[in-house]
C-alpha cells in the first residue's frame, strides 16, 4: 500500500468513527426528547427548545459536518456501507445501558452488517474516481 | 400516511445525499481541520448550489422521517428506509461514475440484509 492511499484510509476510518458516533448519540437523545406525537405543523418547530431534542439536533449537525467532509474526499459507495456500523452499535448500545435482549436473528444482522463494514472498509480503497482521471492522464502521456 | 411519509424520505434521502456527494467532490478533499480554515470551507460551501438543494433534500427528509415515526414502529420506519441503500449506490455508479467493485457490490448487500435483520 502507497503512503497516500494509506494516508487516505487512516483519515477515512477516523472521520467514518466522528460521522457514526454522532449519528448515533444525536439520534439517541432526539428520541429520548420527542413527545409521543406532534398534532400540529406548529410542533414541529417548538420541539426543537426541549434540551433533549436540541443536543440532539446540535450532534447530528456534526453529524452532517463529519459526513461532508468525509465526502470531499471519500467515494458515497464507500462511505455508504462503512458508517453503517452505527446500526450495529444502536443495538449494542441497548443491550448494554438498556439491558435489552439481543435475539439470534438480530445478532445474525449485527454479523451480517460487519462482515459487509469489513470488506468495503479493508477490501477497497476509499476513493476511486481521482485514480480512474490519473490513469486516463497517465494512458494519455 | 405511512407509505407517502416512506416515498419522501426515499426520494428526498437519495436526491440529497448524491448532490451532498457529487458537491464535496467538487469542493476537493478537505486537508485543513483548524476552525479558521473549517470557516473558510462553509462559507465556500453555503455558495455552492449542489450543497444548498442537498441540506434542503435532508431536512425535508428529516421531517417527514419525525413524522414517520409518529404513525410507524421504528423497526417498521428503519428497514423501509434503507431502500436507500440500493439506489444510492446504483446513483454513485452512474451519476458520480465511482467504481463499484464487486467487492462493494458485496458489501453493500450484506448490509442491506444485517440491515433488515436487525430492524425486523
Amino acid at each position: 500500500m502507497s503512503t497516500e492511499s494509506a494516508r487516505l484510509r487512516w483519515k477515512s476510518w477516523t472521520c467514518a468513527a466522528v460521522v457514526v458516533t454522532s449519528n448515533v448519540s444525536g439520534n439517541f437523545f432526539l428520541k429520548r426528547g420527542m413527545p409521543g406525537d406532534l398534532p400540529s405543523a406548529l410542533d414541529y418547530i417548538t420541539v426543537l427548545f426541549r434540551p433533549a431534542v436540541a443536543l440532539g439536533v446540535v450532534l447530528l449537525i456534526l453529524w452532517l459536518a463529519s459526513r461532508m467532509a468525509l465526502l470531499s474526499w471519500a467515494d458515497l459507495s464507500y462511505v455508504l456501507p462503512v458508517t453503517s456500523v452505527g446500526y450495529v452499535l444502536v443495538a449494542l448500545a441497548g443491550r448494554v445501558l438498556l439491558h435489552e435482549q439481543i435475539t439470534p436473528r438480530r445478532w445474525a444482522g449485527i454479523a451480517l452488517i460487519m462482515s459487509g463494514v469489513a470488506l468495503v472498509s479493508a477490501g477497497t480503497a476509499p476513493q476511486t474516481t481521482s485514480q480512474v482521471k490519473a490513469k486516463a492522464a497517465g494512458a494519455g502521456r | 400516511m405511512k407509505w407517502l411519509l416512506i416515498g419522501i424520505i426515499v426520494a428526498a434521502t437519495t436526491v440529497g445525499e448524491v448532490l451532498q456527494a457529487k458537491g464535496m467532490r467538487h469542493h476537493g478533499e478537505i486537508r485543513d481541520f483548524r476552525p479558521g480554515a473549517l470557516g473558510r470551507a462553509a462559507s465556500l460551501l453555503a455558495r455552492n448550489w449542489m450543497i444548498v438543494l442537498s441540506i434542503g433534500a435532508m431536512a425535508v427528509s428529516f421531517f417527514a422521517y419525525l413524522g414517520l415515526l409518529t404513525v410507524a414502529e421504528l423497526s417498521f420506519a428503519v428497514p423501509a428506509t434503507a431502500v436507500t441503500y440500493v439506489l444510492e449506490t446504483v446513483l454513485a455508479k452512474y451519476v458520480l461514475q465511482e467504481r463499484v467493485s464487486g467487492l462493494r457490490w458485496a458489501g453493500a448487500s450484506l448490509v442491506i440484509c444485517g440491515v433488515a435483520l436487525v430492524s425486523l
